[in-house]
C-alpha cells in the first residue's frame, strides 16, 4: 500500500514537471506581451516596454525563465518557511496573493453548486432507476440530455434575463394573477402526479390535492405580499417538521420502528421550543455560531434517540439527529426570511435583490444576516447554472449504476429472504451503487479548484478561471502557472484518493503494491 | 465474426434458460441473427435515437445546402457576411401560422446581416469541428489505447504517462495558443497561413489532438480485458501476427464501446467549440460560429432577442440529437442489456405477499 502510494506520488511529480514545462512554453508562445504598447502612441512608449520587459524578464528565453520560475516554486515545498515565490503578474502583484483571493471566490461559487448537484443528481438517479421506463424516468432522462446539451453561457444569459431582471421586476409588485396561480399550481400538480407513481387513481388524487394546495398557497402569497415579507412562522415549521420526521424515519428506519418515529417527533417538538428561545440569540449570529448550533442540533437529536432507546438504538439516534438537523435548517431559513425586508430595502440594494454580476454588492453594510443574504442573492444564479449542467451526469451515472446493482444476484437473494423493499433498496442496493459514484465525486471535487472559467466570465466572478483567462489574454505566464499548479496538484491528489477509496470501499479491488 | 463474442454467449445462456430470473427479460429476439443485425435492430427500435438521427440529418442537409460549402453556392439568397437593407427593423419574418418563410426567417442583426445565413454557417462550423474531432480523437485514441493495452510493458508506461501529461494541460490554453498562431497572418509560416484560411479545420484538428486521451484510456481498458480472452489465445496459437490479432480479433469486439464514446466525445466537442468561440479564442470574425454569434449578441438580448435564441437553439438541437444517437448506440451495442422491470419482478415474485414497487410507497416493513 505504502509502496503504491509512494510510486504514484513520484510519477505524479514527474508528470507535473513535464506538463508545467509545456504549459509555460505554450503560454509564453501564445502571443506578444508587448503588443498593447507597440500599437499605442503614448510618448513614454519605449519606457513602458522596457519596464515590462524587465518585469517579465523577456530578454531571457522562455525555457530558462521556466527554470527560474521553478526555482521560486520549489521553495513552496519547504514547510513553514513561508518563502513561496510563484512570481508576479503583469501588474506587479505577487501570484500567491492573487491565488489566495481567487481561490476563496471560486470555492464559494462552486462548492454549494457541486454539493447540491451531487445530492439532487444521486436522488434523481436512484428514483429513476427504481421506476425504470415510467413517465418520470423518460421525463428525467430527457431533461438530463437537454441539460447536458446546453451551453452554459447561453443558460447564464437566460438566467440573467428571466431569473434576475424578470424576478426583480416581479418583486417590485409581487402580485400573482389568479390564472397564473392556477397554471403554476397545475404544473406542480402534474409533476407530483408523475412523481408519486402507483395506480392511475392514486396519481390523479395526489396530483389534484397538490394542485389545489399549490394554487391556494400562491394566491395567499399574492394577497399578503409574502414575497416582500417572507417568513415561515412556528406553525409552518411544526407542520413541515412533522412531515420531515415521517420522511426521515421512513427512509432510515421504516415507519414500523415506533421508537425511531417517536424520537424524530420529539426532536421536532424540541425544535419548536428552541425556535422561540433562540430568536434573541440569533440576532447576534456569526458564522461560527451557526456551525456550532448545527452541531448542537445533531447532538441533541442523537441524545433524544439514545434516551428513547428501543431494540435498535442506532436507528432512533440516526432518525432523530437527521430530523433535528433539518428542523434547525428550517429555523435558520425562517430567520433569513425575517432579515429579507431589511436587505430588500437596503440603500445599496434598492429593491433589486437578485444580482447578475460580481460576488457581493459593493460597499454593503449590515449584520450577519444581511451580508449572508447578499452573498446568497449573488450566488444563486451561477449556482443554478452550474447545477443544471452538472446534474445530468450524476443522474445518468447513478441510474446506470443502480440499474446494474438491481440486477445482481444478491438483490434477488435479499428479496427472496423476505426483506422489505425499503431494506433492499436502501441497505443492499443503494450502498453498493454508491461505490462507483464515490470515485466520480472525488474526481469532480478535485476539478473544483479549477473553477468554472465560463461561468466566472459570464457572472464576472474574479476566481481561478478568471485569473487563468486573464493571464492568457495578457500573455502573462505566472498567473497561468499558478492556477495550473493548483489545479493539477488537486486533480492528481484526488485521483489518487479516488483509487484508494475505491479499493477501501470495494474489497474485490486491490491496489497493486 | 469468426469468434464467439460475448453477445453469442449471452444469447446461448438465455436460450438454455427460458425461465430466467424474475423481472429480467431474456434477449430472445436476438436468436439466429448476426451481431451486426442485432445491433441494427436494437438501434432502429430506439425511438429517441431515430428521432435524433432524423433531426440531425435535417440540420445537416439544411446547413450544408443552404449557404453553400467550400465555394459551392447554396440555395439561400444571402451569405453569412452579406449586408442587406433592414426589413422591419430586423424582426424575424418566419411564422408558423400562416406558414411562411419570408425574406429573413430568423431576422437580421443591427447592420442587416441575415441571421438564417449566419446560423447555418455556424451550424456548418459546429458539425465540421465535431466530425474532425471525432475522426482524429477516435484514430489516435484507438492506436494509443490498443498499443498500450495490447503490448503492455514499456509501450504502455510511456504512452500512458504521455496521456497523463496531456490530460492535465488545460484545453483553453492550447486553444488560445492556436488562436494566436492563426492570428499572425503576416509571419507567413505554413501553419499560420493554413489556420487563417481554414480556421475551423485548424481548431478541430487541434482539439482532436488533445481530446483523444479519454478514448485512449478507455480503449486500453478494453484491450487489457479482451487480450486475456480465449479467442485471442486461439488466434495466437494458430500463428496470427500481432497486427492481425489487434485489428481482426480484438478491435471488432471493442468497437461498440468505441463508437458510443466517440459519439459522446463529439457532442462534448460541439460545446467546447462554442465555448471557445464565446471566450474569443475559437472562431474569429469575419467568419462566424454559433458560440461567436451568442457572444456577439448577448448584450442585445433586450432589444433583439432572436439574435440570441436561434444560434442557441441550434447548438442545443445538434448536441441533443447527437446525445440521443449515442444513447441509442449504447443500448444497441451493450450485450448485457436486459430489461429489468420492477413490476414484472413483483408479479413473478409470486402471490404470497405483494411487495411494494419502491421504497417510498411501502409501509409494510421489516
Amino acid at each position: 500500500m505504502v509502496t503504491y502510494i509512494v510510486r504514484r506520488l513520484i510519477t505524479a511529480a514527474l508528470i507535473l514537471l513535464g506538463a508545467s514545462f509545456l504549459v509555460y512554453l505554450l503560454t509564453a508562445a501564445s502571443g506578444d506581451p508587448l503588443e498593447e504598447f507597440r500599437a499605442s502612441s503614448a510618448p513614454n512608449k519605449q519606457q513602458l516596454m522596457e519596464a515590462r520587459t524587465e518585469l517579465l524578464q523577456l530578454d531571457t528565453p522562455a525555457p530558462i525563465r521556466y527554470f527560474h520560475w521553478l526555482g521560486g516554486a520549489a521553495q513552496c515545498l519547504i514547510p513553514f518557511a513561508n518563502s513561496c515565490d510563484l512570481g508576479k503578474n503583469i501588474a506587479g502583484q505577487p501570484i500567491t496573493d492573487a491565488l489566495g483571493h481567487a481561490l476563496v471566490q471560486t470555492l464559494t461559487l462552486v462548492t454549494g453548486a457541486t454539493v447540491l448537484a451531487i445530492l439532487i443528481g444521486i436522488t434523481l438517479g436512484i428514483i429513476t432507476a427504481l421506476r425504470q421506463y415510467s413517465t418520470l424516468d423518460y421525463g428525467v432522462t430527457f431533461m438530463a440530455f437537454l441539460f447536458f446539451s446546453l451551453p452554459i453561457f447561453w443558460v447564464a444569459v437566460l438566467l440573467k434575463e428571466f431569473g434576475a431582471i424578470g424576478f426583480n421586476n416581479f418583486l417590485r409588485n409581487p402580485e400573482i394573477p389568479i390564472p397564473a396561480a392556477l397554471v403554476i399550481g397545475a404544473v406542480i400538480g402534474v409533476l407530483a402526479a408523475v412523481t408519486v407513481g402507483g395506480e392511475m387513481k392514486r396519481r390523479l388524487l395526489i396530483g389534484g390535492v397538490v394542485f389545489l394546495f399549490a394554487a391556494a398557497v400562491l394566491m395567499y402569497f399574492s394577497a399578503t405580499e409574502w414575497f416582500k415579507n417572507p417568513g415561515l412562522g412556528p406553525l409552518v415549521i411544526a407542520i413541515a417538521g412533522v412531515g420531515i420526521a415521517f420522511a426521515v424515519t421512513l427512509l432510515s428506519a421504516g415507519l414500523k420502528n415506533r421508537k425511531a418515529l417517536q424520537s424524530a417527533l420529539i426532536a421536532v417538538g424540541v425544535g419548536l421550543v428552541v425556535y422561540f428561545v433562540i430568536q434573541p440569540l440569533l440576532d447576534q449570529a456569526t458564522f461560527l455560531m451557526i456551525v456550532l448550533l448545527a452541531i448542537a442540533a445533531v447532538l441533541v437529536g442523537m441524545g433524544i434517540g439514545y434516551l428513547m432507546g428501543g431494540y435498535d438504538r442506532g436507528q432512533s439516534m440516526r432518525a432523530a439527529a437527521l430530523t433535528s438537523f433539518l428542523v434547525g435548517f428550517l429555523i435558520l431559513l425562517d430567520r433569513f426570511m425575517q432579515a429579507w425586508p431589511e436587505y430588500f430595502n437596503n440603500s445599496r440594494v434598492r429593491g433589486r435583490p437578485i444580482a447578475t454580476i460580481g460576488a457581493s454588492t459593493p460597499n454593503i453594510e449590515g449584520d450577519f444576516w444581511t451580508l449572508s443574504l447578499d452573498s446568497f442573492t449573488h450566488l444563486i444564479l451561477p449556482t443554478i447554472a452550474l447545477i443544471l449542467i452538472s446534474l445530468a451526469g450524476y443522474t445518468r451515472f447513478t441510474r446506470a449504476s443502480m440499474l446494474e446493482i438491481m440486477n445482481m444476484d444478491y438483490i434477488r437473494t435479499a428479496r427472496a429472504k423476505g426483506l422489505s423493499e425499503r431494506t433492499v433498496v436502501m441497505r443492499h442496493a443503494f450502498r453498493n451503487a454508491l461505490i462507483p459514484i464515490a470515485t466520480i465525486v472525488a474526481f469532480d471535487i478535485g476539478a473544483l479548484i479549477g473553477g468554472a472559467v465560463i461561468t466566472e466570465t459570464v457572472f464576472s466572478v474574479r476566481g481561478m478561471g478568471f485569473l487563468f483567462l486573464d493571464g492568457i489574454t495578457h500573455v502573462d505566464p505566472n498567473p497561468v502557472m499558478g492556477v495550473f499548479l493548483c489545479v493539477a496538484i488537486t486533480a492528481m491528489g484526488f485521483n489518487l484518493i479516488a483509487d484508494l477509496a475505491y479499493s477501501a470501499l470495494d474489497p474485490r479491488v486491490r491496489v497493486k503494491a | 465474426m469468426s469468434q464467439p463474442s460475448q453477445q453469442d454467449e449471452i444469447v446461448a445462456e438465455d436460450a438454455g434458460l427460458p425461465q430466467s430470473a424474475a423481472g429480467i427479460e431474456p434477449v430472445l429476439e436476438a436468436k439466429g441473427l448476426s451481431q451486426g443485425q442485432i445491433v441494427r435492430k436494437r438501434f432502429l427500435g430506439h425511438t429517441g435515437a431515430i428521432i435524433g438521427l432524423v433531426v440531425f440529418a435535417i440540420i445537416f442537409v439544411m446547413a450544408f445546402t443552404s449557404v453553400g460549402y467550400w465555394g459551392i453556392p447554396g440555395w439561400w439568397k444571402y451569405s453569412h457576411d452579406e449586408v442587406a437593407p433592414l426589413v422591419n427593423d430586423g424582426v424575424p419574418t418566419a411564422s408558423l401560422w400562416p406558414l411562411a418563410w419570408g425574406e429573413h426567417p430568423f431576422g437580421q442583426d443591427r447592420i442587416g446581416r441575415d441571421l438564417f445565413a449566419m446560423t447555418m454557417r455556424g451550424a456548418q462550423q459546429s458539425i465540421t469541428v465535431m466530425v474532425v474531432i471525432g475522426l482524429i480523437a477516435g484514430f489516435i485514441g484507438v492506436v494509443v489505447g490498443a498499443l498500450s493495452g495490447y503490448f503492455r510493458g514499456w509501450t504502455e508506461a510511456v504512452l500512458m504517462r504521455l496521456t497523463d501529461v496531456i490530460i492535465i494541460i488545460p484545453g483553453l490554453l492550447l486553444a488560445a495558443v492556436m488562436a494566436q498562431m492563426a492570428g499572425r497572418r503576416d509571419s507567413g509560416g505554413w501553419f499560420s497561413s493554413f489556420a487563417s484560411n481554414n480556421g475551423i479545420l485548424a481548431l478541430g484538428i487541434f482539439l482532436g489532438l488533445i481530446t483523444w486521451v479519454g478514448l485512449a484510456r478507455l480503449m486500453r481498458g478494453e484491450f487489457l480485458s479482451l487480450r486475456e480472452r480465449e479467442f485471442v489465445d486461439a488466434a495466437r496459437i494458430s500463428g496470427a501476427s500481432n497486427a492481425r490479432i489487434i485489428f481482426k480479433h480484438i478491435l471488432p469486439n471493442a468497437v461498440g464501446v468505441l463508437i458510443v464514446n466517440i459519439t459522446l466525445t463529439m457532442s462534448a466537442a460541439i460545446l467546447t467549440e462554442t465555448a471557445l468561440s464565446y471566450l474569443g479564442v475559437g472562431v474569429k470574425a469575419p467568419d462566424t460560429s454559433l458560440g461567436l454569434l451568442i457572444s456577439q449578441n448577448q448584450e442585445a438580448f433586450a432589444t433583439r432577442p432572436w439574435l440570441f435564441w436561434y444560434p442557441g437553439l441550434f447548438i442545443v438541437l445538434i448536441c441533443l440529437s447527437i446525445n440521443f444517437i449515442g444513447d441509442g448506440l449504447r443500448d444497441a451495442f451493450d450485450p448485457r442489456q436486459k430489461k429489468f422491470n420492477a413490476k414484472k419482478a413483483k408479479d413473478a415474485g409470486h402471490p404470497l405477499e405483494p411487495t411494494p414497487v419502491t421504497a417510498f410507497d411501502g409501509t409494510k416493513d421489516d
